[in-house]
């Protein structure tokens, strides 16, 4: 059996505001295989914005370990974990993000460029990325030109440019309307079909139900997971998911 | 992040945002010009008063009669010091110090002169042949006094421009001759129009031998001893000398006071150049208020830009990435201020001399240097702390706001 891509173990965060402390996360264990399709579900403030911004190493955890690929995130200087995120992990976010100076075209091309490619290797591959996402006329326009979902789609370029083995989702879909939204989760999908692991937030019943893998959070801890096995891809079998076992009493 | 891209970024975010960037630009431009327009004219004032002091002719060593340097009257002097006065022999006593390259001895006063019926008062200089080098007079017509004994003077008159035009309007005044008193003298040449300078105007001078001018003014002193030192090296051991040669002529007593011009000419140079050193400093105040400007200007674009801070790091960008972002681009801003800044200075160091020729209001170059320099060190100074500040956004609080 192939050892999990992502592991975590006994994570905490707690936040303090003022003398009352939030557990926003309270002793997970979970353990995701590579290629996996995940929705985080939950009422707000459950805690899977916490878990996603955990495992997309912009939060750190408060206890417990977190392995990324067998090597263990937490100890890792703030440097070596901005390098992670350049090469492992991508973001999609519900208000898109995008940089409204920057056209298209160089918001798709941003991580490359923190990450110190030459803008030589950058052009072919922004172009492909803009074909690939259907961009291609949209390149040269900037953020406040292009509808919710070219934006959206231009995120998605973005955080996939990079050729990350895990695609971090929140609520990608939460500021369109159906149509366009469905479109996007199509595209998200389309992805993970090609071997991303995907990882999504939402609120929507409809579609976290179309994620292979489904977990639900309740006050910073995981009260139900589907467990592994509906995947696409053929997976070794579920014996024992992690720890993330059946929290529900 | 490659240097280029990071240049091209903080441009870009710069570029971005054109009021601000206008508005810190000019703020340091102000500062910088201020520093560059106020040391041009500081300096411009020094150099035309060492202009002036050097058209006196340099290397000048001046000896006049009486201890002055000493100062003050105490009662003592009233009643003992008759200073001896300076005589023809003390002048060519002097001529003998080895480091003196010429002496000329000088008598002065006032006269009338008279040249067909038309009467002038004017200045009589009366000095020797060597005045005229000493003093770097150039002539414009004819000849200077001829080289001859210092006790017998020839009668023979040289004048200046102004004297020239006045007494003999469009004639040739060569080989024409003047009344002075009893006198007649011949006209042997014309300085040079020279323009006004410190003290004496020499455009209206009568410069006649010496002994003549003792005879005329019924006086055996000198007014002055004029001493050209062989080279700039030797004006203090001419001085020296001088000094000794006067002292022993003198009975032991140093009854006379030896100045070099250089003394005087330091004098001014380091007080006008501390005035413009403390008029750059004032000017030098406005670039530390502009280098505050850029600390608060950064510091709300820090607060403005958190979701761009909070992205770049989501993406990948570390905190030494963003940091550098920061700071380059304040380093920028300050960059473009302080050449604005360097191109406004000169365009008013021009005004300025176009308004006043005579003032050579060019600013120094250690001033322009240190403008530039301190509205790059400012800038990026106080680009530290918001820089730091972006670097250490917390990216999840950042990414959460909108």
């Amino acid at each position: 059996m192939t050892a999990p891509q992502i592991e975590l173990n006994g994570i905490e965060r707690v936040f303090r505001l003022g003398d009352s402390v939030v557990h926003a996360l309270a002793d997970i264990d979970l353990a995701i295989y590579a290629g996996e399709y995940l929705s985080v579900m939950g009422p707000s403030g459950s805690g899977k914005s916490t878990l996603l911004n955990v495992l997309g190493l912009l939060d750190s955890p408060t206890a417990g370990t977190y392995h990324l690929e067998g090597r263990d995130i937490t100890t890792l200087s703030p440097a070596e974990q901005a390098r992670v995120r350049s090469r492992r992990i991508g973001f999609v976010f519900q208000s898109f993000h995008l940089v409204p100076r920057l056209t298209a075209a160089e918001n798709i091309a941003l991580p490359m460029m923190l990450a110190g490619i030459p803008a030589a290797e950058r052009a072919p591959q922004v172009e492909k990325a803009l074909a690939d996402f259907g961009l291609t006329d949209r390149a040269r326009h900037k953020p406040d030109e292009l509808s919710g979902g070219q934006r959206q789609r231009v995120a998605i370029a973005r955080a996939t440019v990079m050729q990350p083995a895990m695609l971090l989702a929140d609520e990608p879909t939460g500021n369109l309307d159906r149509a366009t939204g469905e479109e996007v989760i199509r595209l998200l999908e389309d992805l993970h079909d090609g071997g991303v692991t995907l990882i999504m937030v939402t609120h929507d019943q409809a579609l976290g139900d179309r994620a292979h893998r489904r977990i639900y959070m309740e006050d910073g801890a995981i009260r139900r997971d589907s467990g592994r096995g509906a995947g696409r891809l053929p997976a070794p079998a579920p014996a024992t998911p992690g720890g993330a076992a059946d929290r529900e009493p | 992040m490659r240097t280029r891209d990071v240049f091209a970024s903080a441009f870009g975010a710069a570029a971005g945002n054109p009021l601000r960037t206008l508005l810190l630009v000019l703020a340091m431009a102000i500062g910088v010009a201020a520093v560059v327009v106020l040391t041009a004219l500081g300096d411009g004032a020094r150099r035309y008063v060492m202009r002036e002091f050097t058209q006196l002719g340099s290397n000048l060593v001046i000896v006049l009669p009486g201890r002055t340097a000493t100062g003050g009257v105490n009662p003592a002097s009233a009643i003992t010091s008759t200073p001896r006065d300076l005589t023809v022999e003390d002048a060519r006593a002097v001529a003998r110090a080895p480091s003196a390259l010429r002496v000329a001895p000088v008598v002065v006063g006032t006269s009338e002169m008279s040249v067909g019926g038309r009467l002038r008062d004017t200045l009589v200089v009366g000095s020797t042949a060597e005045f005229l080098d000493i003093r770097r007079f150039t002539l414009a017509q004819g000849r200077f006094l001829p080289v001859e004994d210092w006790d017998r003077g020839s009668p023979v008159m040289v004048i200046g421009a102004r004297l020239r035009a006045d007494l003999f309007g469009a004639e040739p005044p060569l080989g024409q001759f003047v009344r002075i008193g009893e006198r007649r003298f011949r006209v042997v040449g014309v300085l040079a129009a020279s323009g006004s300078g410190l003290g004496m105007n020499t455009d209206e001078l009568a410069i006649i031998p010496v002994a003549l001018a003792q005879q005329l003014f019924n006086t055996n002193n000198l007014f002055r001893i004029l001493v050209e030192a062989r080279g700039r090296a030797a004006i203090e051991a001419a001085k020296r000398q001088v000094t000794s040669i006067l002292k022993e002529r003198h009975g032991g007593e140093e009854d006379v006071t030896v100045i070099t011009q250089d003394a005087v000419l330091a004098t001014f140079d380091r007080l006008l150049g501390t005035l413009t050193l403390g008029v750059a400093g004032i000017a030098a105040i406005s670039l530390a208020v502009a280098g505050i400007l850029v600390m608060n200007v950064m510091l709300v674009s820090v607060t403005q830009r958190r979701a761009e801070i909070g992205l770049m790091k989501a993406l990948g960008g570390s905190g030494g990435t963003i940091r550098l972002l920061f700071l380059v681009e304040a380093a920028l801003l300050s960059l473009a201020g302080a050449l604005v800044g360097f191109s406004l200075g000169h365009v008013g160091a021009w005004v300025i001399r176009y308004l006043y020729p005579t003032l050579p209001a060019y600013p120094p170059d250690w001033a322009v240097l240190a403008a530039l320099g301190t509205a790059l060190v400012t800038g990026v100074l106080f680009g530290v702390m918001p820089a730091r500040r972006a670097a250490a956004l917390d990216p999840v609080l950042a990414l959460a706001r909108r």
